[in-house]
């Protein structure tokens, strides 16, 4: 018995100090073979990620005003939005599906919530362009040439693009002067694509462009007015005979017209047709003939099923756009954010150390190792939530220090059943055995109480994306589950060991101090004076 | 200590308890409702130096939100409760939220910290009956696996029933709580304070199975055969760990709290109160019933409580 103790014991300072190590490094990151297991954020105390309401930014939910919307289209609003904030410079957008018709967006570290409101508002642009090509072939290279350097702010108007010839393209390139066409593209912040038709005319420029890099290409995208509205339906599909995924696409009468032009100029060259998603290119795709009848489909060697489905999904949410309200928005200050971190751990560490004292104060030795428990508790939890992983919110923190409550409140059934078995009389092993065992039920059917109300919170919350209300039924549910692992195999090898201890002859020590609680003693006594009368 | 043969006193004082709460919830306004429930929205500033409440008043009016609730936090801090303001998308150049704070701070001075909550009312009516749905399969699912825990014992649904009804008056007990309390110290309901209750639900329901457990075990050992004295044990036998969990408990609430509860502010009320009133309840009223139940129901215990009179 004392070496299997010795063994878990082995076992449990081997599991807590594996996962103080995988707390303390920010981020994990374990690749064995194709297994790729990335964890943990660099920002975040013991790389935990923290929610919207400790580090700030903004949350909005929208809904889409159709009712009967499909998935699909709430995919293309998806795609769209997600497109939006990265031109927006946020580091981790989440956006997220709720339901069928709903939208959670949620924006760390964003405080302009209205700039953010006025970019995912935008009506998405699908653009049908002709694409002519250098003789040497349609040609995009990224950061060719230098970066641009302190360029200030450019203006719409950019026929003063304030960026020397020698600072864009390297020395000596030969290159279709008229044709040149660069795209600016960085990340300091702001939007940032500015496209310069070089020696031709300039198309647009807007935002700061300090530090970006440039991409080079050999081809020009000429407008030829067939936009989103002249598309009338794009959906994914497989080839009659060749049986590989397609997209289909099907113009009105005024869209077949100039969609069979284009192809008709571009059939047989180099020449294409790049369709654009707010001005992002989606695919541009060769025209072997004229396609006049106003069908077209769009194959390619590299399209998958998954790809060409994104595709048709794009295209019809820049053909009609689904309109989508805010619901529900909420932002929190940075400042504000870090403050009611720093409170809620402070809390938390005043509570623990007011139970821990209580415990030792009251139960003494049993007291003893369920405050050890109970910081082995601690550090598993907090190691469950960063390997799930769960995004920390203040309410998910109560949830955790509310858990600590119901973690303690294992350990003093535990003890107190110890106790009521020493007292008649039983040898302290065998007390704590008993102690145990007449102890478990209790536990185990009191914590599936707590966590059915933890699934059930868990749908209210994610019903309307109440991110606190999620977190606190995630991180109370972990709680719970995780006390009933310390509760019986950490505290209980612990209480083990110490009886095989020298100090087991103390067994006064293995009880609450006498005299505090109504002990059941009085209680016989009071039931004899009922029966009595 | 004969806490069986005081139930009367027991079911009395909760009856009270709900009396009073039920009274305040008749009486307008019943809660003071978050945006969560009621839809608008919240702005909360702060502002580099201090600013009149009432001037603050007259330039909301002044900017059409003349409805606009406007609260003092702190010595610079406001609480502007309004309709859902408009986006940008709406009134085309700046959104609403951005001209009340163009024009509070050419007013009041550099405004320090924005937040702002907004819920539409569309989905704050949805809340509510999100809520109630909640609550309801939260304590329909707990019966449903307690009567299915104890299913040795007799009249296993029983106890499930029992649970249930002493969790509902933890809720009902805590509603009431939090009428007054809006009333007195404007404690706001909100989607928090939803959560707590379903939490309220779930610590109720776990201290009950701990005196329910306790029962099994004595009926199965016997100890005696009036099924009154085998729950009067087994809550003496209870008592102390129920006391001491609630204390510890409520101590770590209350360790929040006093950090300033900030968004959590009306959970940590809600289970500051819940866990209160669900010790109480596991003791007072769960196991209470079980006994008044295996007596016939409520008519022979109304019945006796006239035969003995009230010393």
């Amino acid at each position: 018995m004392f070496r299997r103790d010795l063994r878990r014991l082995g076992f449990i300072i081997a599991l807590v100090v594996v996962a103080v190590l995988a707390l303390v490094v920010n981020t994990i990151d374990i690749g064995i073979g194709s297994v790729n297991f990335q964890r943990g954020d660099k920002e975040g105390p013991l790389g935990l990620t923290l929610g919207l309401d400790l580090q700030g930014g903004v949350q909005l939910i929208y809904e889409a005003q159709d009712q009967n919307v499909t998935k699909d289209q709430m995919e293309g609003v998806k795609d769209k939005i997600e497109r939006r904030t990265n031109s927006f410079g946020v580091t981790e957008p989440s956006i997220q599906i709720l339901g069928s018709n709903r939208i959670l967006i949620q924006l760390p570290g964003v405080e302009d919530v209205e700039e953010a409101k006025r970019l995912i508002g935008q009506t998405a642009q699908l653009e049908f362009k002709e694409r002519i090509c250098a003789p040497a072939g349609c040609d995009e290279t990224q950061n060719a040439g230098a970066t641009i350097n302190a360029v200030g702010d450019l203006t719409a108007d950019a026929t003063t693009f304030p960026v020397s010839d020698a600072s864009v393209f390297r020395e000596g390139e030969t290159l279709l002067a008229s044709l040149e066409q660069m795209r600016v593209t960085g990340t300091d912040g702001e939007a940032n694509t500015i496209t310069v038709l070089r020696g031709y005319r300039h198309t647009e420029a807007t935002g700061h462009a300090n530090g970006a890099s440039i991409s080079r290409f050999t081809f020009e995208d000429r407008d030829i007015g067939l936009t989103g509205e002249l598309l009338t339906r794009a959906y994914a599909g497989t080839h009659a005979t060749t049986g590989q995924p397609i997209v289909h696409l099907e113009f009105n009468g005024e869209g077949a017209k100039k969609f069979g032009d284009t192809t008709a100029r571009i059939a047989g060259t180099n020449n294409r047709t790049a369709i654009f998603l707010d001005n992002e290119e989606l695919v541009a795709p060769v025209a072997s003939q004229a396609i006049l009848g106003g069908q077209a489909f769009i194959q390619g060697p590299d399209f998958t099923f998954d790809s060409v489905r994104t595709i048709a999904i794009q295209l019809e949410g820049g053909r009609l756009d689904t309109p989508i309200v805010v619901i529900q928005e909420q932002n929190v200050d940075a400042t504000l954010g870090e403050d009611a971190l720093d409170k809620s751990l402070v809390a938390g560490l005043i509570g623990f150390g007011l139970v821990a004292l209580f415990m030792v104060l009251y139960y003494r030795i049993p007291g003893v190792t369920a405050v050890l428990a109970l910081v082995c508790y601690i550090v598993l939890v907090l190691l469950v939530i960063k390997l799930i992983p769960v995004t920390m919110t203040l309410a998910g923190i109560a949830g955790f220090i509310l858990s600590i409550g119901v973690a303690v409140d294992a350990n003093i059934l535990i003890s107190e059943r110890t106790k009521e078995e020493l007292r008649t009389g039983r040898a302290l092993l065998g007390a704590i055995e008993t102690g145990y065992s007449r102890a478990w039920p209790a536990i185990l059917n009191s914590n599936v109480a707590t966590m059915i109300t933890c699934v059930i919170l868990f749908w209210f919350g994610s019903r309307f994306g109440a991110s606190a209300v999620t977190g606190f039924s995630i991180t109370l549910f972990i709680g719970v589950a995780t006390s009933m692992f310390t509760a019986v195999v950490i505290s209980h090898t612990f209480l083990r060991l110490i009886a095989s201890t020298p100090l087991s002859r103390f067994t006064g020590m293995f009880t609450p101090v006498p005299g505090q609680v109504i002990t059941a003693g009085a209680g016989r006594r009071s039931h004899t004076q009922r029966e009595r009368n | 200590m004969d806490f069986v043969g005081k139930r009367k006193w027991f079911f009395t004082f909760s009856a009270i308890l709900i009396l009073v709460g039920v009274l305040s919830m008749t009486i307008s306004p019943r809660f003071k409702v978050g945006i969560d429930f009621e839809g608008g929205s919240a702005l909360s500033l702060t502002f580099a130096q201090a600013a009149n409440q009432d001037n603050m008043r007259a330039a909301m009016a002044d900017l059409g939100h003349g409805q606009a609730v406007v609260q003092r936090v702190g010595d610079t801090g406001f609480l502007i409760r309004t309709t859902t303001l408009e986006g940008p998308e709406l009134t085309g150049g700046l959104s609403e939220r951005e001209l009340i704070e163009e024009r509070l701070t050419q007013e009041f001075g550099t405004i320090e910290t924005s937040e702002l909550s907004a819920v539409s009312e569309a989905v704050a009516k949805e809340t509510i009956r999100n809520a109630g749905i909640a609550v309801a399969v939260a304590a329909l699912f707990i019966m449903i696996y307690i009567s299915y825990a104890f299913r040795l014992m007799a009249n296993s649904l029983r106890l499930g029933v029992a649970a249930i009804i002493a969790a509902l008056h933890d809720v009902v007990i805590t509603l009431g709580l939090f009428s007054i309390l809006g009333k007195v110290i404007d404690l706001e309901v909100n989607a928090m304070f939803i959560t707590g209750i379903l939490t309220v639900v779930g610590y109720s329901v776990h201290d009950t199975i701990v005196v329910f457990d306790r029962i099994r075990e004595n009926t199965a050992r016997l100890i005696s055969r009036d099924m009154g004295t085998t729950i009067n044990v087994s809550i003496m036998e209870t008592v102390g760990r129920s006391l001491t969990t609630s204390i510890t408990t409520l101590t770590v609430i209350m360790a929040l709290l006093l950090m300033g509860g900030g968004t959590i502010e009306s959970l940590l009320y809600t289970l500051l109160i819940g866990v209160a009133v669900g010790t109480y309840s596991s003791i007072a009223i769960a196991s209470q019933l079980l006994l008044v139940w295996e007596q016939g129901g409520w008519l022979p215990f109304l019945r006796r409580k006239e035969a003995e009179p009230q010393s």
